[in-house]
């Protein structure tokens, strides 16, 4: 791993962690309100904030993991550098394709 | 304690066999010790290494019961409790023959890693004064004394997974040029460690400092050129790039 991609790891982790605390916190606040899925989607649907949250939270990750994913092919496989960060940008825009499909589930209107 | 010592030594190359001997046992011995009785008395073909024999040379390491030791200063009594020994090459190193390793791959990172004084000032200038209480002082006194037996190599995992990693000892020597105030070598230096297979690399295990026979703690070298080679880049002293030969 070079200085570059340590940095845009260690930023990103620093973005996703109190994200993550605040993604638990609704977690416990949906569960112990008893809400369904209709009431957790009339809330999300149509709302700029938790569109916005979800989809920085779903651009960190896919950077965050993919470059994880790059440094596990790199030492572990038979990979070299090269083709373990075209891998990893593989596995990163599927992380990004899916979860910014997940996002937009809940949030568009 | 019993009056002969069970000893397995490796013999051959990359691909040999353990083979066993009886040593005598004594009161005050070391394991480089019981080496030197094998290839004196039992088996003049032995190959292995050393030289001063009082731990400052850095060439008799060896794996002893499957953990890298500096065999000159490694008491039997403290390793061999139940009356037997394994010894064989240093691991992550080439075997060469029996037990000696080959370490030119070794120093070979050591100077690629920016390894070498880059003098500033020619002879006829004034000598630079260095407080020797200054912080980058302090740091380069923490890591200076390494003899380069390469223990903490043979017990970095990430040197294990990796062949383009650095290591520690080669980092650790490095974080003391970097504090060093003399030194006029460390943008190039920063821009290599900064690359694949650079401080970047190391996972923090600390196998090195756990290991390291004059208790050194390459791995705070290696985190201070972490730090220093983010700084360096954000402010684009230096630039992100492959290491050459790097793959």
């Amino acid at each position: 791993m070079n200085v570059s991609l340590y940095v845009w790891q260690r930023a990103t982790a620093a973005i996703m962690a109190p994200m993550i605390f605040m993604h638990v916190a609704v977690i416990f606040y949906a569960t112990r309100h008893g809400l369904t899925a209709a009431d957790i989607l009339a809330r999300t649907r149509g709302n700029i904030g938790w569109g916005a949250f979800y989809t920085l939270f779903v651009i960190a990750a896919s950077v965050h993991a993919s470059i994880g994913i790059r440094n596990i092919l790199a030492e572990w496989s038979q990979l070299d550098d090269r083709g373990a960060g075209i891998a990893a940008l593989v596995f990163g825009v599927a992380v990004f394709g899916l979860g910014l499909r997940a996002v937009a589930a809940v949030t568009l209107p | 304690m019993t009056s002969e010592l069970k000893v397995s030594l490796w013999r051959g190359g990359k691909s040999g066999r353990y083979q066993a001997f009886s040593v005598p046992r004594r009161e005050n011995q070391t394991v480089l010790d019981v080496v030197t009785y094998v290839q004196r008395h039992l088996d003049p073909s032995l190959s292995y290494r050393f030289a001063c024999r009082v731990g400052v040379c850095g060439s008799c390491a060896m794996m002893v019961n499957g953990r890298p030791r500096w065999t000159c200063r490694t008491h039997v009594s403290r390793v061999a409790q139940s009356g037997s020994l394994e010894i064989g090459p240093l691991e992550n190193f080439p075997v060469i023959k029996d037990l000696a390793t080959d370490m030119a791959g070794f120093f070979e990172k050591w100077r690629d890693a920016g390894g070498g004084f880059v003098p500033t000032k020619t002879r006829h200038d004034e000598i630079e004064a260095i407080l020797p209480d200054s912080p980058a002082r302090l740091a380069a006194a923490a890591a200076i004394e390494c003899i380069n037996c390469g223990v903490c190599h043979a017990a970095c995992d990430t040197v294990r997974w990796n062949e383009n990693y650095l290591g520690p000892a080669a980092l650790n020597r490095a974080w003391t040029l970097v504090n060093d105030v003399r030194d006029g070598g460390n943008r190039e230096r920063l821009t290599v460690i900064a690359a694949n297979g650079g401080c970047h690399a190391c996972h923090s295990h600390e196998s090195c400092r756990e290991h390291c026979p004059l208790a050194l703690n390459p791995t705070a070298s290696i985190a201070g050129l972490k730090r220093r080679t983010v700084q360096a880049w954000l402010k684009g002293e230096i630039r992100s790039r492959d290491r050459e030969g790097s793959a």
